[in-house]
C-alpha cells in the first residue's frame, strides 16, 4: 500500500494523478479462512483490521451482501460522544472516543474526526436533574462533561434561540467538548484499505445464506451466494439483520429491528459550530464540512426491515429544529434515508460469544453505534482472537438477559429512545 | 404513511392512531414466579424479529383503544390482513396473489426492486 501524504499529493499532482492505486482489492473468495466476519460496515471492517494488526490473524474474509459501508455506517448522523451513565457504558464508549483521537494517523486515512463538542439541551427540571447526574457520573469515570447556563449554551452555539418566549425554552445544557463528528464513509473506507493492506479479503455482493455446523455443534463455515466458505470462527456484525443471521445458527436474539431516519439540508456556508441534541423535543443537528445540516430523527414506532420510514417522523424532528433554531426555518431539505437498527431491551450492545462454539456476535448498537466503531471493533477482535472477551466488553454478554445483569441505558441514556 | 384497517371500527385509519404491541398468537405464561430463568428470558427478552411475514398485535390506541391482530410483511410494511383478537391465524396463501411463491422462498421485495418497477 502506498502511503498517503502531502508528498504523495504533490507527486501525483505532477503526474496528472495517474499513480493512485485502488484502496482495496476485490478477490475471489478462498475455500477457507481462519476467521469470517459477516458485515462490511465500520464495526466489521474494523474488527478485521484489529485482528490483523493486534492479533496477527490475517487470513480473514469480510463478507458483505451489499456494498462496503452501505448499511448504517453510511446512513447515520456521525455523532461521537461518550457521556453515558453507567460504568460499563462509559468504559466501552470512552475506549472508542480515545481511539477516534489518532485514528486518522493509525489508518493513514483522514476520517475527519472533529471534536467540535456535543451539547445536549435541557428544557425542564427533569432534564436538568438527569443531565447533572450524568455529568457527575461521567466525571467520576474521567469523562469530560460540563453544565452550561442558557447564555453559555448560546455562546457556544450562536443560532440557538434561548428567549423566554421560545416554544421550547432552555434552562441549560450539558456539553461534552471531546464529542463531535467524523466522516462516516471515510471510516469504512479507511478500515477497508488498512485491512486489505494486511491481507484481509473484502468480498462484496456476497450474501450469507446459511451457517454451517460441525457434528459437535461448533461452527464449520458459511453458505453464501458465491459458494461455501469454511472457517472455525465466524463473527456476525450485521446490525439490523443480526436476528436473520443468528436464526441460521438457531440462536434467538433479544433484538427488534426498527427503521431510523436521517436527512440533510441544502449546503450552506459554515453556520453551525457544534453538535446539538435535544432529547425532550427529539432533534439532533450538526453541519457537515460540505455545508449540509445533518439532522437525525427518531425510530419508527413499529419494527420493520424496510430501510425507509414514516414521513411524520422526520417532519416531527424538523418541527423541533425550526423552533430551536428559527434561523433554519426556510432551509430546504435535500435527501432523507433510513437504516435498520437493532435495538436490545436495555439499549446496550451485545459483544460476546454465543451458545454456538466459534460463533461471535457484535450487535444491539441500536440508534447509536457509529460513535463506538473503533472501540467496538477493537474489543470484538480481542474476543474472537482469544475466544474470551476483553475486560471492556465482558459485561456486554448475551447471557445478561438470562441473569438479569442488564446495563439499563434505556431509562438512563443521555439519548431519547 | 400507512393506512391500517381496524377490524373493530371497520375502517381504514392513519397509522398515527395505532401502536404495534408485540407478537400475536403467543402463549403468555401464567406461572411467572415459577419459571426458570431460561424460560423467562425466552418469553420476555428474546424475539423472532422476522424479516418477511409476521403475525403481530396492534392497538388502535387513539381510536377505539382495542387490541387486534395483523399479518404484515416487515420488508414492504404491507398489511396483508387485520383481524379481531382471539381469531385463529388466517390462511395467508389465500390473501397473497396466486403467482407469488410461499413465504420465505419469495424474492425479497426491496426498496430498490419496487423503485425499479416504478420506472
Amino acid at each position: 500500500m502506498r502511503k498517503y501524504s502531502v508528498f504523495a499529493v504533490a507527486r501525483e499532482a505532477m503526474r496528472g494523478h495517474r499513480g493512485w492505486e485502488a484502496q482495496w482489492t476485490s478477490p475471489e473468495p478462498r475455500k477457507a479462512y481462519d476467521v469470517i466476519i459477516i458485515g462490511a460496515g465500520g464495526h466489521g471492517l474494523g474488527t478485521a483490521y484489529y485482528l490483523a494488526k493486534e492479533h496477527g490473524i490475517t487470513n480473514i474474509a469480510v463478507l458483505e451482501k451489499g456494498w462496503l459501508g452501505g448499511g448504517n455506517t453510511g446512513r447515520n448522523t456521525t455523532i461521537i460522544r461518550s457521556n453515558y451513565l453507567y460504568d460499563e457504558s462509559a468504559g466501552i464508549y470512552d475506549h472508542a472516543l480515545k481511539m477516534w483521537d489518532g485514528l486518522s494517523q493509525d489508518l493513514n486515512y483522514n476520517v475527519m474526526y472533529s471534536a467540535r463538542g456535543v451539547m445536549m439541551l435541557s428544557h425542564n427540571i427533569h432534564d436538568q436533574q438527569v443531565f447533572k447526574r450524568h455529568i457527575h457520573a461521567n466525571r467520576l469515570n474521567g469523562i469530560d462533561n460540563e453544565w452550561l447556563t442558557p447564555e453559555q449554551a448560546q455562546e457556544f452555539c450562536p443560532p440557538l434561540d434561548i428567549s423566554r418566549s421560545a416554544r421550547y425554552p432552555i434552562n441549560g445544557a450539558a456539553l461534552q467538548r471531546r464529542g463531535g463528528t467524523a466522516r462516516h464513509d471515510a471510516v469504512a473506507w479507511g478500515y477497508a484499505r488498512a485491512a486489505a493492506d494486511r491481507g484481509v479479503h473484502i468480498i462484496q455482493n456476497c450474501e450469507v445464506t446459511g451457517i454451517r455446523r460441525n457434528p459437535d455443534g461448533s461452527v464449520a463455515g458459511v453458505d453464501t451466494n458465491r459458494g461455501q466458505i469454511n472457517a472455525k470462527k465466524v463473527g456476525v456484525v450485521a446490525a439490523g439483520h443480526t436476528s436473520v443471521l443468528m436464526e441460521m445458527a438457531g440462536v434467538r436474539m433479544p433484538l427488534v429491528s426498527y427503521p431510523l431516519q436521517a436527512l440533510v439540508s441544502e449546503p450552506v456556508k459554515p453556520i453551525f459550530p457544534c453538535v446539538v441534541m435535544s432529547n425532550t423535543v427529539h432533534a439532533y443537528i450538526s453541519q457537515s464540512d460540505k455545508g449540509e445540516l445533518v439532522i437525525g430523527a427518531g425510530t419508527d414506532q413499529y419494527s420493520s426491515y424496510s430501510q425507509t420510514g414514516g414521513l411524520q417522523i422526520i417532519t416531527h424532528t424538523l418541527d423541533a429544529i425550526c423552533e430551536l433554531f428559527p434561523i433554519f426555518r426556510r432551509m430546504k431539505m435535500m435527501r432523507s434515508w433510513g437504516g435498520i437498527v437493532d435495538v436490545t431491551p436495555d439499549r446496550s450492545p451485545i459483544l460476546a460469544k454465543t451458545p454456538v462454539q466459534g460463533l461471535y456476535v457484535n450487535c444491539g448498537w441500536g440508534t447509536g453505534g457509529f460513535k463506538a466503531t473503533p472501540g467496538s471493533a477493537n474489543v470484538f477482535a480481542h474476543t474472537i482472537a482469544n475466544d474470551a472477551p476483553h475486560k471492556i466488553n465482558a459485561p456486554f454478554t448475551l447471557e445478561r438477559f438470562r441473569s438479569g445483569r442488564l446495563i439499563d441505558e434505556a431509562a438512563a441514556a443521555a439519548v431519547a429512545h | 404513511m400507512l393506512l391500517i384497517y381496524c377490524p373493530y371500527c371497520e375502517e381504514e385509519r392513519s397509522e398515527l392512531e395505532f401502536r404495534q404491541a408485540g407478537d400475536a398468537h403467543i402463549a403468555r405464561p401464567r406461572n411467572m414466579t415459577e419459571m426458570s430463568d431460561a424460560d423467562f428470558e425466552a418469553f420476555f427478552f428474546l424475539r423472532d424479529n422476522v424479516k418477511g411475514l409476521t403475525f403481530e398485535r396492534w392497538r388502535h390506541l387513539n381510536g377505539c383503544g382495542r387490541f387486534f391482530n395483523a399479518a404484515r410483511d416487515t420488508v414492504s410494511d404491507k398489511f396483508l390482513t387485520t383481524y379481531k383478537a382471539g381469531l385463529p391465524r388466517p390462511d395467508i396463501s389465500a390473501l397473497r396473489p396466486a403467482a407469488s411463491s410461499p413465504v420465505g422462498t419469495a424474492p425479497v421485495e426491496t426498496y430498490e426492486a419496487t423503485e425499479a418497477d416504478a420506472k
